[in-house]
């Protein structure tokens, strides 16, 4: 067709040019800040032994247990935020850190705790690895360990479990997010910004008068938070002393100017409210390095639609004169960095081995609406995308929110970030996101002022606790169907099995059959599910966290006993494509072409397709498949999702935080893992191959274009998940001008105006990435959209690696 | 019902027009240009290309032709002369190696199609784009196609090469938005030569767009070919023409690029391969570029 003659036919496109080209994008905006980058960048990540230290030192007192758990955590906290180092970056102009540096990570022995051994595994890992030594490992198993052996909560959680649950999580049915790190997949809302420790602690005083004095639990949540409260105002002051110091020697006059003026803010912040911008962002870093101190909650912690928070201080402050643009721009790279400079917490046992990623999935807002329906971009959210742009960093990750009123012209900027290819941004869809709050019953003004965090997922931000539980393997599921309750890898009677076997009388039989199987499932990992919540409100409660997000304070309510405001349960739902078109192949192939009997089917799929390639090529060719824009394939999709959507929502609220349950349709990379405890799969998958990922069609199987995968997936009603995710890979000449890229925006302007929910990008050739691998150096600073989040392609697993290869590069639309 | 044959549905198409838009390729052509890239299109009659690199040699379509046109040498190999392009070793290939170029469809099951996309077409200026082949080869079909898009409010574009008498023309011109026009070649002796027919009616029917004023509805195309079409007179020629005609702006530029593949595939002869061909070099685009912005077109490379 005409667009053949276009091609780049007569140039050969040099692969290292477009890795400088992409380099080149890399701009900080000044000399401080792209050293401040490259030592961040560079560092490589290791464990940090302190917090483990304080938090054994801490619990092996004595006199602790005499107070009730909630105290306990809060004078845990108190220890930690008195004792923890102060380091001061160089030049930069944000304090606090998480653990002892830059990229040193504490461990949380208390939630799981790492022997010799995980930390070994760590140490020498090949991809991410976190570098711990000799003596380290000493202490961990004399001191740490031997603590807190049958102690902690990953080991109640296991403990807790019925056989069913262990057997399902030991085939790979499902995943556990609890067992290593704790509830938290929250964002802050406009609380955070507009509240000093100050306030909260009237608010304190105000609800403790307000409860029923006989109410001693209530009444020992209140002091919980109070004294963590008054710890983190230590911590600060601690830091305006350490800056003190400082100052003392430092001989730069511009940089004891500033010095100054940061230890002005530290005592300032967060005691009380912040007046100002660069206060703003102090103040917000004080709170989240207290947030991710307490515990390691999921996702680290969010500060939610930083355009708007900070949108107010950036203007008065433009307005006095205090401020300029290039200022602003300067205190957000440099607190841009502060993200960048905490990896995700280190995991333990196998996971240690497979553990893929260091980012930790903060994820910052852009865009949307305002909280009264109107357009909320501002000057902020195009600052923020210049940031974004010119920092290139693995974390933070962001969000850009569009809406039928967000201007064409911020799209636009947004996709000219997207067009040299390391992932960022993704889009949602605030319209939808608003709609999905809504059906969830949260008021219109916390639904708009909401957002998503974590990869895809969307909460009343500042306002509810929505905990992910794990992820589930819908074509697992199918696996022991066809195999009649059994799990083919173990040998193990793990599902429901029929007297009759393999007698399905219809597609209709062996659907319904699948859905039954699916719902045995759900129900022992919603149980699960309830026994965890459980566990975690008694034994882990987090009064800090519980101060920022409202109404836990008014309601005399940790966090994890169901104080926040809203309550949400989740399962991730994943490998939708893998096992749409598994059902349709037998659907088509077995059902209605009778081509093959259903019995010769099992039998090439427990073979792993052996001497049976031309029926895997049937399969692969020859069948209708989800992504295509064809209603044959997709209307399987949409009543699977529906159906999974329905069982889960059925069950009653949880039973102490009162959550409704729901689903969401993202796999971050856990497709890798489920595709390798699956077998062949009757949509032409050999054993062990990735999973399809979020609501993306199967790799390479969307042969109609973008357009018509965006018109597939917006079959499924979006609303009823609390989110999805899909991907799509650009061929990097795709968006190359002005034109093409205007293009795109309007494909994505229609995919949301039918009710999508998120799309993201990766510009990147096969060539590229194959090239990548090869010549591992060249290559170390291509980044790529993995899920929710972009990462260093090198240190990707292969497994996961091979995966985004194979993922459909469009050429066109 | 009104059926029409073609060979494929673009949906989601950027090169064809404003916007996203859904490009209908119809089968069958009037003119026999030497370099055409779609040579499936050439035909009315059925396709079959066979992709060998995809081909598992399991042998299926072997026994599935029953017109015995297939051999199995090493690869699949079709007699061309014997095959009715039935399509039944389509049906059987499991691997796609093989497949058919033609179908024939309604104009109702169309238009659903063209429906599904809608959307799209309203958030970016898009619409249809009729394409071919020659789409004015099927007349009726066309025109009724054109005007059901107009009953439902999309925009239609008429991707042609504008070899149709001009009382034909003229008949269906009010029916589209847009004019992709393809200009080959303005010396007549030449154009026959490469083209196998005159461009009298071409040039005609250009010249009536504009005296109607809609030459600002006209994209000129112009596939740049060096020594058939990129050549000093005719490119002299196509300036000293378009000048003189009212209101066409817009010039597009397509590099020729070689498609001998694709004829291999179709197990079609590939005139331009006794040729010495190549494609444009990067710094010809531009002169060219520069020689039709100098003469005050709007210019634009590919599309």
């Amino acid at each position: 067709m005409v667009e053949d003659l276009i091609v780049n036919g007569n140039e050969e496109i040099d692969l290292n040019e477009e890795m400088k080209k992409r380099e080149a994008f890399i701009s900080p905006i000044n000399e401080r800040i792209k050293k401040l980058r490259t030592d961040c960048v560079e560092k490589r990540v290791a464990i940090s032994t302190e917090r483990a230290e304080l938090i054994t030192e801490f619990y092996k007192q004595n006199e602790i247990s005499r107070h009730p758990t909630s105290i306990q955590r809060a004078l845990a906290f108190k220890h930690l935020m008195e004792n923890v180092s102060l380091p001061i970056e160089d030049d930069q102009l944000i304090v606090g850190l998480r653990g002892t540096g830059i990229k040193e990570v504490p461990t949380y022995p208390e939630v799981c705790c790492h022997n010799e051994e995980d930390l070994e595994i760590l140490d020498s890992r090949e991809k991410n690895p976190y570098k711990n030594d000799k003596e380290d490992r000493k202490l961990y198993e004399k001191e740490i360990y031997s603590y807190w052996q049958r102690k902690t909560i990953r080991e109640k959680i296991f403990n807790s479990m019925s056989q069913d649950w262990l057997d399902s999580y030991e085939a790979g049915i499902f995943t556990e997010f609890m067992e290593q790190r704790v509830p938290g997949h929250t964002a802050g809302g406009s609380r955070i910004f507009s509240k000093g420790l100050e306030d909260i602690i009237q608010e304190i005083d105000y609800a403790m008068k307000n409860i029923d004095t006989n109410d001693e639990s209530k009444k020992k949540e209140l002091e919980s938070m109070k004294i963590c409260a008054e710890a983190m105002i230590t911590y600060a002051e601690r830091y305006a002393d350490k800056i003190e110091d400082v100052l003392k020697t430092e001989k730069n006059e511009k940089r004891k100017r500033e010095l100054k003026k940061m230890c002005e803010i530290c005592r300032r912040v967060p005691k009380k409210s912040p007046r100002t911008f660069w206060e703003a962002l102090q103040h917000y870093w004080f709170i989240h390095v207290g947030i991710v101190t307490e515990s390691n909650p999921w996702d680290s912690f969010n500060p939610g639609r930083l355009d708007q928070h900070l949108h107010p201080f950036y203007k008065t402050d433009m307005e006095n004169g205090t401020l300029d643009r290039e200022k602003a721009k300067e205190l957000l790279e440099a607190f841009w960095l502060k993200f960048n400079s905490q990896p995700a917490p280190p995991k333990v046992g196998i996971t240690a081995q497979e553990s893929n990623t260091y980012n930790d999935f903060c994820k910052i807002n852009i865009g949307g609406l305002n909280e009264d329906g109107s357009d909320a971009v501002n000057d902020l959210s195009y600052l923020i995308l210049e940031v974004l742009n010119e920092m290139r960093t693995v974390q933070p990750n962001t969000a850009v929110l569009t809406s039928k009123k967000t201007p064409d012209n911020f799209l636009d900027r947004a996709l000219e970030v997207v067009e040299p290819g390391f992932g960022e941004p993704p889009f949602f869809n605030h319209d939808e996101i608003i709609k999905i709050l809504l059906r969830q019953g949260k008021s219109i003004n916390d639904a708009r002022t909401g957002g998503v965090s974590g990869c895809v997922e969307t909460g009343s931000f500042g306002k509810e606790c929505y905990i992910l539980t794990g992820y589930f393997n819908l074509p697992k599921v199918l696996e022991v169907t066809l195999n009649n309750g059994l799990d083919p890898k173990t040998g193990k009677k793990i599902g429901i099995s029929r007297d009759e076997p393999f007698k399905f009388e219809d597609f209709q039989d062996l659907y319904e059959a699948f859905i039954e199987q699916l719902n045995h499932f759900i129900k022992i990992k919603i149980k699960g599910n309830d026994t965890i919540e459980r566990i975690y409100a008694e034994n882990l409660p987090v009064p800090f966290l519980s101060l920022w997000i409202e109404d836990c304070v008014e309601n005399a309510l940790d966090y994890n006993r169901g104080g926040a405001r809203y309550n949400t349960q989740y399962i991730q739902m994943v490998g939708l494509g893998t096992v749409t078109d598994s059902l349709v192949s037998l659907k088509h192939n077995v059902f209605e072409k009778e081509r093959y009997g259903f019995e010769d089917v099992i039998e090439a799929l427990s073979s792993d397709f052996k001497d049976r390639e031309k029926m895997r090529q049937v399969f692969l060719n020859k069948t209708p498949k989800y992504g295509n824009d064809d209603d044959s394939a997709d209307d399987i999709a949409v009543s699977i999702f529906d159906k999974c959507a329905e069982i889960v929502e059925d069950n009653p609220l949880t039973p102490i935080r009162k959550a409704s349950r729901r689903i969401y349709g993202l796999p971050t990379t856990v497709h890798v893992y489920f595709g390798s405890v699956c077998g062949a799969t009757p949509d032409g998958r050999l054993s062990g191959r990735p999973l399809s990922e979020g609501i993306s069609p199967v790799q390479g199987m969307d042969r109609k274009g973008i357009g018509a995968v965006f018109c597939s997936v917006c079959k499924l009603d979006h609303k009823k998940s609390g989110g999805t995710l899909l991907n799509q890979k650009l061929s990097p000449d795709l968006i190359h001008n002005d034109e093409s890229r205007k293009k795109l925006r309007d494909l994505i302007r229609g995919y949301f105006l039918m009710d999508a929910h998120h799309v993201q990008f990766n510009v990147v050739s096969a060539e590229l990435l194959r090239k990548a691998q090869e010549d591992q150096e060249g290559f170390r600073n291509l980044m790529v959209r993995v899920a929710g989040y972009s990462d260093y392609f090198i240190n990707l697993p292969k497994g996961l690696q091979e995966e985004i290869i194979k993922r459909t590069e469009h050429k066109d639309f | 019902m009104l059926q029409g044959k073609i060979f494929d549905i673009k949906r989601f198409a950027i090169h064809d027009g404003p916007g996203i838009r859904t490009t209908i390729f119809f089968k069958g052509c009037n003119m026999k240009c030497l370099w055409c890239h779609n040579p499936e299109g050439l035909d009315e009659s059925n396709d079959i290309f066979y992709y060998e690199e995809k081909c598992i040699r399991c042998g299926d379509c072997i026994t599935a032709c029953p017109e015995d046109a297939l051999v199995m040498n090493n690869k699949t190999m079709i007699d061309r002369k014997k095959c009715s392009t039935c399509g039944a070793c389509v049906e059987v290939c499991p691997t796609e190696s093989l497949t058919r170029a033609g179908r024939d469809v309604h104009l109702q099951a169309l238009m659903d199609t063209i429906k599904r996309s809608k959307i799209f077409y309203e958030t970016s200026g898009g619409g249809v784009t009729i394409s071919g082949g020659e789409p004015l080869f099927h007349f009726d079909f066309v025109k009724e196609l054109a005007k059901k898009c107009k009953e439902e409010n999309i925009h239609v574009a008429l991707d042609t090469a504008g070899h149709i008498q001009p009382k034909r023309f003229k008949k269906i011109m009010k029916y589209f938005d847009l004019f992709l026009y393809d200009l080959k070649i303005i010396d007549e002796d030449e154009h026959i030569k490469y083209t196998g027919v005159t461009n009298r009616y071409v040039i005609q029917n250009l010249e009536e767009l504009s005296e109607q004023g809609r030459g600002g509805e006209v994209w000129i195309r112009f596939p740049m070919i060096p020594d058939i079409t990129y050549t000093e007179a005719n490119i002299e020629d196509m300036i000293g023409f378009l000048s003189d005609l009212n209101s066409i702006e817009d010039i597009y530029i397509l590099p020729f690029h070689d498609v001998e593949e694709k004829y291999k595939k179709l197990g079609r002869p590939y005139s331009l391969s006794s040729i010495d061909i190549r494609a444009p070099t990067k710094r010809e685009i531009k002169k060219m570029k520069d020689k039709f912005s100098k003469a005050g077109f709007r210019v634009h490379i590919g599309g």
